[in-house]
């Protein structure tokens, strides 16, 4: 195995040399000859009737080309949704028209009502400030439960309500659930919210428009985390352009969380402009534009029970959720909320009995979908603040109570109460390690100490479990997904051995040109310099699912393997027809084949030009050629988990909080590099303490955002976050992909937020304030101060 | 953004005389003209940008008064002033961030009377003097609320006299987004008695505490003014705070600002 680059080697990431000095080719940075620029006139107000639009003021202004409305695309479909949740009653979930331009109505500040396409950017916003609209404004709904009241005004006049769907998970369960609250000893409850947040990635979404009327074929480059996905949402559900015929880029994008996943009305508009127009069109957002119409994520409302017997053993669960949908269905809003959180209400612990219901409503809001997490991090915060509540209701320890409820070492494969079956795990060892580094012995004389100062020092902890590698697609199916969620590879060995690794998952920062390599580096025994990966284009990798949900590694790693190994199997043909020996026989090591029990051997390269310079080759029973293709589509999700240990002080003055230490030991199964982990961990961490203590994303109840740029919308900077403490040292490997990885992409995000509002509850109780049983992210000082003093 | 026509003059009277045109607006260091005039919120046909004016732009002593010219930036201030009024140096070092002190000036923070802004306070705090190319106006006078001045149209802020005080501090608890003062506090002790200004807190802008005055005059001690509070009445609110908690950071800061007072 080469030392340096091969799996479990912190190698550099290569990508970062053109990152770090400004060389990468980001979508803005595609500039197309003859190229216009649309600016898109939103919604100013939250919901509205549109009686009129005089485009013709603004089409006789300079340099416009076209001023498009809704009437322009009446022959194309609706933005799709990619996941069909069906409710407790066996209804399927309603699914309004989700149109490129508003049509009738306007649903949500942001909501685009008309293009502007001209010669330049300022020309395109001059002409969109001569347009006249007649917009009548309505009444908008903006709280959940409010938007479901008798009489409330409808978000889409043709739906029955603003209910989207009522799930029940499991449903056969609900009435065991309720007898065992009955029966408990203790009953914990607990309500709380899940702070609406905005990604925020560093780069703002773009989309480039080309279409060659020579071929008819179309070409978009966006900033996505999934172009297949896109090509086959937009080419089948939108535009009706054939895949052959359509062409999407992604290239290298500037962070996604989730925020680009999904196919948006922008992408189709500038597609199909570019064939109005024969022109490229392209549109860059402003980072005011992506507040009003990038996906949001989380926006839960939920209550928590949970039952304990007399000796505190869990004994059932059950929970209330509204999740905000939005005004439209985003890509996999609906799952969200459902598939991707009542799956993992179990969380670390044996809970026998487990009831989720979730009320997904429709609401004058930006649509929200996936958020680095996605759901998960709504389940565990959940989960998490509610054993640490019961811990203090009961007058035990929080750590004890986890421990003595955790699913033990030798009970994997777990299958818990909510269909997943858990393959492997250690959350002793997850919780022994983050303990241990947290030096938590120590933690009564530091309080001590903080307390001479003034301060409240307080120690909080959570235990995580998530689902990644998403997904086995014929489960995926059974639960309404819309696609398939494989994976797909091909490896094309040149002829002087150096490699070509087209993968269908999608770098968006992740380091997958390092990584990727690694792997394919340590199977053949070649320096990973000599392997190149590419991502991102459809029109040379295979058709692919894209990089979410911590999945890349677990099952585009996979699927490299897979292809990998059939490459191999086939130079070890070659390399025996060249050895004059049985293939069975051959042996690759360290890039060389060798015949087994003898000194005879052939390089990678010797082989791979036989394969290209079939001279000497056994033609008759092999082709030419070295070159690969595999899906690996996964038996299982993969089930990462950890202990997260958040030490803080808190000003008892102001109410601020600052985290002094914080503590990650995560078990991410096996790890290609352990620098890049302990990065995604350190991003995810950023985030989650970010929902936290900082982040919110508000409207007043006339549907304007009050957070709406950067003034009001706090993101952590680097001294909100000091540093970490990052271990991965507990590692039980998957049991079900070749690579024994897990992913780890979301866990910081997922396992941080309940760590630090456990760490202030405590510190408020050790100081005597017990009143304080919960306070709602995020814990600004001004909510901490009001709830010490309430 | 629209077009506009610029002109950058290189003396106070070609200033004046410029912005004599009704369409013309003055610029500063343009950290809040400028992001309006992005957003199209804002769109003057002429700037007059006062940043090329040597008269206007420096540090000095005048007796016992440290005299900023208008067009100087923070950074500079926060150099500057350091040997002289290490408060007001100080918080010139904690406005926005390295690009915001390298162009913001104090001419325009003031002549914008921004009601979280850092500025104000040490300008009421200490009773200077804004000079303009018109006249002299007491501090006590300048501020008339939430971006609201004295200022004439087409009056120009040429520089701010400051008497330095025996001691002073500024105290900024920061709003978390933008950095800007949800509450800060500017104390300085003189001969005659100590003013304390706050910023950030109220919906009227930049005020003085009388209470906290007159209890510091007694006795520049922290605790002197431990059992005051400032009513909520007025007080600013928002995602950030309430009025209950402004009105308290108002005495948590002004405490800390007699305890920083150097």
């Amino acid at each position: 195995m080469p030392k340096d680059d091969g799996i479990g080697a912190s190698t550099k990431r290569r990508e970062d040399v053109r990152f770090l000095t400004g060389n990468g080719k980001y979508t803005d940075d595609i500039n197309l000859r003859g190229q216009s620029y649309v600016h898109f006139l939103r919604s100013d107000v939250a919901h509205g009737r549109i009686n009129g639009i005089d485009t013709s003021a603004a089409e006789a202004m300079p340099g416009v080309l076209k001023v498009f409305t809704s009437a322009d695309f009446a022959s194309a479909g609706g933005i799709p949704c990619g996941w069909q949740v069906t409710d407790r009653f066996g209804q399927v979930m309603q699914e309004p028209k989700h149109p490129i331009l508003a049509e009738g109505k306007v649903r949500h500040v942001g909501d685009p009502i008309c293009a502007v396409v001209a010669e330049t950017y300022e020309q395109a916003r001059d002409a969109a400030e001569a347009i006249e609209l007649d917009i009548e404004e309505l009444e908008p709904v903006i709280d959940m439960k409010a938007a479901l009241a008798e009489g409330a005004p409808k978000v889409h006049d043709d739906l029955t309500s603003n209910l989207c769907y009522d799930w029940g998970f499991v449903e056969e369960n609900k009435d065991a659930v309720n007898a065992a609250f009955e029966s408990a000893a203790h009953v914990v409850s607990l309500e709380l919210t899940n702070n609406r947040l905005v990604a925020n990635p560093m780069e703002p979404r773009v989309a480039v428009g080309d279409y060659d009327p020579w071929g008819d074929s179309h070409t978009l480059y966006t900033t996505s985390q999934n172009p297949h996905v896109i090509r086959l949402l937009m080419g089948a559900f939108v535009l009706n352009i054939p895949e052959h015929k359509l062409r999407v880029v992604a290239p290298d994008v500037g962070g996604g969380f989730g925020s680009k996943i999904y196919h948006y009305a922008e992408e189709a508009f500038c597609t199909y402009a570019a064939k109005v127009l024969k022109r490229p069109v392209k549109w860059t957002s402003s980072r005011s534009e992506a507040f009003i119409s990038d996906a949001h994520g989380r926006d839960h409302k939920t209550k928590i029970e949970l039952a304990l017997d007399a000796d505190h053993n869990f004994t059932a669960l059950r929970t209330e959720t509204y999740a905000n949908m939005g005004a439209y269905l985003s890509t996999f809003a609906p799952s969200i909320p459902t598939w991707l959180h009542g799956t993992l209400m179990a969380g670390n612990y044996k809970t026998p009995l487990i009831y989720v219901n979730v009320k997904a409503v429709f609401t004058n809001t930006v649509p929200v979908d996936a958020y680095r997490g996605a759901g998960r991090p709504e389940a565990t915060f959940q989960i998490e603040r509610l054993v640490d509540k019961a811990a203090r209701e009961m007058g035990v320890d929080p750590i004890e109570l986890r421990r003595q409820n955790f699913i033990k070492p030798d009970q994997f494969p777990y299958q818990t109460p909510v269909a997943v079956v858990y393959d492997t795990g250690n959350y002793h060892a997850t919780m022994d390690k983050m303990l241990e580094l947290a030096d938590y012995a120590g933690f009564e004389a530091r309080r001590a100490e903080s307390a001479k100062n003034g301060k409240l020092r307080g120690f909080g902890i959570a235990h995580y479990i998530e689902a990644c590698g998403i997904a086995p697609s014929n489960l995926v199916g059974q639960l309404g997904a819309r696609a398939g969620l494989y994976e797909s590879a091909s490896i094309r060995v040149n002829a002087t051995g150096s490699i070509s690794v087209y993968t269908g998952s999608h770098s968006h920062g992740q380091g997958h040109e390092t990584t990727f390599a690694q792997v394919v580096a340590d199977m053949i025994g070649i320096d990973a310099t000599s392997i190149e990966i590419h991502h991102g284009d459809t029109s040379n990798t295979p058709m692919g699912m894209g990089t979410y949900g911590s999945r890349s590694l677990a099952v585009g790693g996979s699927a490299i393997v897979k292809a990998t190994n059939k490459v191999i199997d086939k130079a070890k043909k070659i390399a025996a027809h060249l050895l004059e020996a049985a293939p069975e026989d051959i042996e690759l090591k360290d890039g060389k084949f060798s015949v087994a029990g003898t000194d005879k051997s052939v390089d990678w390269s010797g082989v791979t030009l036989a394969a290209y310079v079939p001279h000497n080759y056994p033609l008759e029973d092999l082709e030419p050629g070295l070159e690969e293709t595999a899906f690996y589509d996964p038996s299982n999700f993969t089930y990462p988990s950890g202990a997260y240990g958040c030490e803080i002080e808190l000003d008892p003055e102001t109410g601020k909080i600052d985290i002094l230490r914080f503590i990650a030991a995560d078990d991410f199964g096996n790890i290609v590099n352990p620098m890049i982990v302990e990065g995604q961990v350190h991003g995810g961490l950023a985030q989650g303490i970010g929902q936290a203590l900082l982040e919110n994303c508000v409207y007043d109840e006339n549907g304007q955002l009050l957070s709406g740029s950067f003034m009001d919308y706090a993101m952590p900077r680097a001294d909100d976050v000091r540093g970490f403490t990052v271990d991965h040292s507990c590692v039980t490997p998957c049991t079900h992909n070749p690579l024994g990885v897990k992913g780890c992409g979301e866990a910081g995000a997922i396992g941080s937020p309940p760590a630090v509002v456990n760490a202030a509850i405590d510190a408020l109780h050790r100081a005597g304030h017990t009143h304080v049983t919960h306070i709602d992210m995020p814990l600004t000082p001004s909510r901490v101060w009001a709830a010490m003093n309430s | 953004m629209h077009n506009f026509e610029f002109v950058k003059p290189s003396s106070v009277a070609d200033a004046v005389a410029a912005l004599a045109n009704g369409e013309a607006q003055p610029l500063s260091g343009g950290q809040t003209l400028i992001p309006s005039m992005k957003a199209r919120l804002n769109a003057p046909e002429v700037l007059v940008s006062l940043t090329g004016i040597s008269e206007m732009i420096g540090v000095s002593l005048d007796g016992g008064a440290l005299v900023v010219g208008a067009a100087t930036t923070h950074a500079t201030v926060a150099q500057d002033a350091a040997s002289h009024f290490p408060a007001l140096a100080a918080l010139a070092g904690q406005i926005g961030d390295p690009a915001v002190r390298t162009r913001g000036t104090l001419g325009g923070s003031l002549a914008n009377n921004d009601p979280s802004a850092c500025y104000p306070s040490a300008v009421l705090g200490t009773g200077a003097t804004i000079v303009t190319n018109a006249r002299e106006i007491a501090a006590d006078d300048y501020f008339q609320g939430m971006f609201t001045t004295a200022l004439e149209e087409g009056e120009i802020i040429t520089a701010v006299r400051f008497p330095i005080p025996e001691r002073a501090a500024y105290a900024k608890f920061l709003q978390p987004a933008s950095r800007f003062a949800l509450t800060g506090v500017f104390v300085a002790k003189y001969a005659s008695g100590v003013r304390v200004a706050v910023t950030g807190a109220s919906e009227g802008g930049v005020f003085r505490w009388a209470e906290a005055e007159a209890a510091l005059s007694s006795s520049f001690d922290a605790d002197a003014i431990a059992q005051l509070s400032h009513p909520a009445d007025g007080m600013i609110a928002d995602l950030h705070g309430t009025s209950e908690y402004r009105a308290h950071l108002v005495r948590v800061m002004t405490q800390r600002a007699v305890r920083a007072a150097h």
